[in-house]
């Protein structure tokens, strides 16, 4: 028999929960742990640390046996960008403002995608910003900063 | 209406709330907008309401819980829109739809499918809105009986149940629930005030807010699976001309009769089932259609009955989620978790007391699930062409609006920034669960589930002094063990496992 993996997302999948099982145990070891008639704050995920560890050994351990799919390529360029837009957006709306911070969001999240043309992108910004103000400040009166004035 | 009112006291109450104008008005919003953003593509219906849920913030707590719940049937039905016309669901409830609503509309009938769905959804819908008046009250005076094991034991069925029922590796999805519960710990500790899993973050106090994780699995993760793909443009265009007729024959409603009655049974129970659901109601009924069906043969080129069944039975298994979600506080869903945390946001703690304290409340809820499924029937058959046009707008002018709704979203429920960076984190995983082919939704529910579970297995052991055995010595919370135990046995067993499979499989074909 060949120890050769036959369903790359089982073997990963089950990798995954065993991670974190493990990172459960670890941190809840700081937690009293109580007895089963008073369980302490520990209790709870230390249990669910094990039976995560133990459901991700058998799901690891089953992908030698069935077939299963690749994994394949990951949207690295949307998996950077996005977040870079969405952290950018939680830093300026405090900062410079919510205005801002939606067009930075924006333009940022069109450059994930895979046609970028400048034209739309404005137009976009136009539009969203209008609509969100209408929407969300205007309409729905939720207290965001506009400018960095205020 | 005397009779109505002296036999429906509570639905005449229900009616009185929810046809005020200014209800209507918010009925009307949640239809509109749903399937609006049910019809755009990659977006499901919890992203939807999950994206949608700030808006509603600022409404009375009647008034937003009747938008959000014509939100849910709206999107609802953008999502059978897409799956006829385009083949993409919307969700994963419109699977089955996709299958021979597709092919009527590459034979030009799309408008019948369409009709026919909206006709059968109604009719579930009215079915369903009576279950929930006849059934509810009866359920809640049981459940005010339920201490702490049977809460346990219940929560478990519909956990378990959740992943048995749901499409892929089963075992996959039980370790979903139990990183959910783990998801759900993080927070101050109610028993001891011990602060777990923050670590050292203060904005963590109070535990994750579920926006932001359902916005992150399935808004954000969503959008960077999508972008991995890209979307066939070519072939949305080439369907949405093909709409002539919208009409169905009489010969078509003949045929759909039984279709969409036994779809409304089968929806009503699994609906009515925590933890089971739309999905599996539409895949149950397409299966039972096949056979009951004179030319089983014909399924998947295009019968009007594979339309009218599944999409009656999912609209029904809808409405009758709201009974465990409203009587018990448990919701069977993913979608019912963020409809319950919409409801804790209101101040309201959902349970069995919700229908005896807040009876307007509650009842002017199910009066307008009714009308809001009246409104889709009068608003989407003659705003089909617009529903279309939407339809053909590039995913590259979509996703960055859905971005700024998303983030408008999360950063208004607290504030704070650090739900910002929370929502990457859990959209990130979002994507890497997709691609290791994990459901996310049965972690959703467990994320929502979870305080609640510890905090009932804690009574439980307390009252029984440490004993695990009271489980299984009250009766009504043995039953549901049993239930849970019988569940994966069944689903474990090779014939039926094949089976499951079989039905499953559908899907891809």
């Amino acid at each position: 028999m060949s120890l050769k993996i036959k369903s790359q997302e089982d073997f990963w999948g089950g990798l995954l929960f065993i991670g974190f099982g493990i990172l459960a145990i670890v941190v809840a070891r700081d937690y009293p742990m109580g007895s089963t008639m008073r369980m302490g704050p520990g209790y709870f995920p230390t249990y669910i640390g094990v039976i995560l560890i133990i459901l991700g050994a058998i799901i690891s351990l089953i992908s030698f046996k069935v077939h299963g799919e690749a994994v394949g390529t990951f949207a690295w360029r949307p998996m950077i960008l996005l977040p870079i837009g969405f952290a950018a957006f939680g830093w300026a709306i405090d900062n410079i403002g919510f205005i801002l911070a939606l067009v930075i969001l924006i333009v940022l999240s069109s450059l994930a995608g895979r046609e970028f043309k400048i034209k739309e992108v404005i137009g976009m910004c136009i539009v969203l910003v209008t609509g969100s103000w209408a929407l969300f400040i205007y309409g729905l009166e939720l207290p965001f900063p506009l400018w960095w004035w205020r | 209406m005397e009779f109505f009112a002296t036999y429906f006291p509570n639905l005449t109450l229900g009616f009185a709330t929810a046809v005020t104008p200014i209800n209507l008005l918010y009925c009307f919003t949640g239809v509109f907008v749903g399937t609006m953003v049910g019809v755009l593509p990659g977006i499901g219906p919890l992203a939807a309401i999950a994206m949608l849920l700030p808006a509603t913030f600022n409404l009375p707590p009647v008034g937003a819980l009747i938008m959000l719940a014509g939100i849910y049937y709206g999107t609802q039905y953008g999502g059978s829109t897409t799956a006829i016309l385009v083949k993409l669901p919307g969700e994963s409830a419109s699977v089955v739809t996709c299958i021979d609503g597709h092919e009527m509309a590459k034979k030009g009938r799309a408008g019948p499918a369409l009709a026919i769905a909206a006709v059968g959804s109604f009719i579930a819908g009215t079915v369903g809105t009576i279950l929930i008046a006849v059934a509810g009250p009866p359920i809640a005076e049981m459940a005010l009986k339920f201490g702490a094991p049977e809460y346990f034991s219940l929560m478990c069925m519909g956990l378990i149940a959740s992943a048995v029922l749901a499409h892929g590796n089963m075992l996959k999805a039980i370790a979903m629930i139990f990183l959910g519960l783990l998801f759900g710990i993080i927070g101050t500790d109610v028993n001891s005030g011990m602060s777990r899993f923050t670590f050292g973050m203060s904005g963590l106090a109070d535990g994750l807010s579920f926006v932001v994780v359902a916005m992150g699995l399935f808004g954000f993760g969503e959008i960077l699976a999508n972008l991995e793909r890209g979307q066939d443009q070519a072939s949305r265009d080439l369907l949405a001309a093909k709409i002539e007729h919208l009409y169905p024959t009489w010969e078509d409603m003949k045929l759909s009769i039984g279709p969409i009655l036994r779809g409304t049974a089968i929806g009503a129970f699994f609906g009515t089932l925590p933890g089971a659901g739309p999905t599996i109601a539409a895949f149950s009924t397409y299966a039972l259609e096949k056979k009951v069906a004179k030319h089983p043969e014909r399924f998947g080129t295009g019968e009007i009955q594979a339309v009218a069944g599944p999409e009656s039975a999912n609209n029904a298994a809808a409405q009758c989620a709201f009974i465990p979600t409203l009587t018990l506080g448990i919701p069977g869903s993913g979608t019912m978790a963020l409809m319950l945390g919409a409801l804790t946001i209101q101040g309201i703690a959902p349970g069995p007391q919700v229908m005896t304290q807040r009876p307007d409340l509650f009842w002017g809820l199910i009066a307008s699930m009714w009308i809001g499924n009246l409104m889709l029937v009068i608003l989407n058959l003659p705003l089909i062409g617009l529903w279309v046009k939407l339809l053909t707008v590039p995913y590259r002018f979509l996703f960055p609006g859905i971005m700024v709704f998303m983030a408008i979203g999360v950063y208004s429920v607290n504030n704070l920034d650090l739900d910002i960076y929370m929502t990457i984190y859990f959209g990130l995983m979002g994507y890497v669960f997709q691609k290791l082919k994990c459901e996310p939704a049965p972690l959703i529910l467990a994320f929502v589930l979870g305080p609640l579970m510890e905090e009932n297995l804690r009574r439980a052991l307390l009252i029984s002094r440490g004993d695990p055995t009271v489980f299984f010595t009250r009766p009504i919370s043995a039953g549901f063990l049993i239930a849970t135990i019988l569940l994966v046995i069944l689903m474990v067993l090779p014939a039926i496992r094949k089976k499951r499979e079989e039905v499953l499989a559908e899907e891809t074909t």
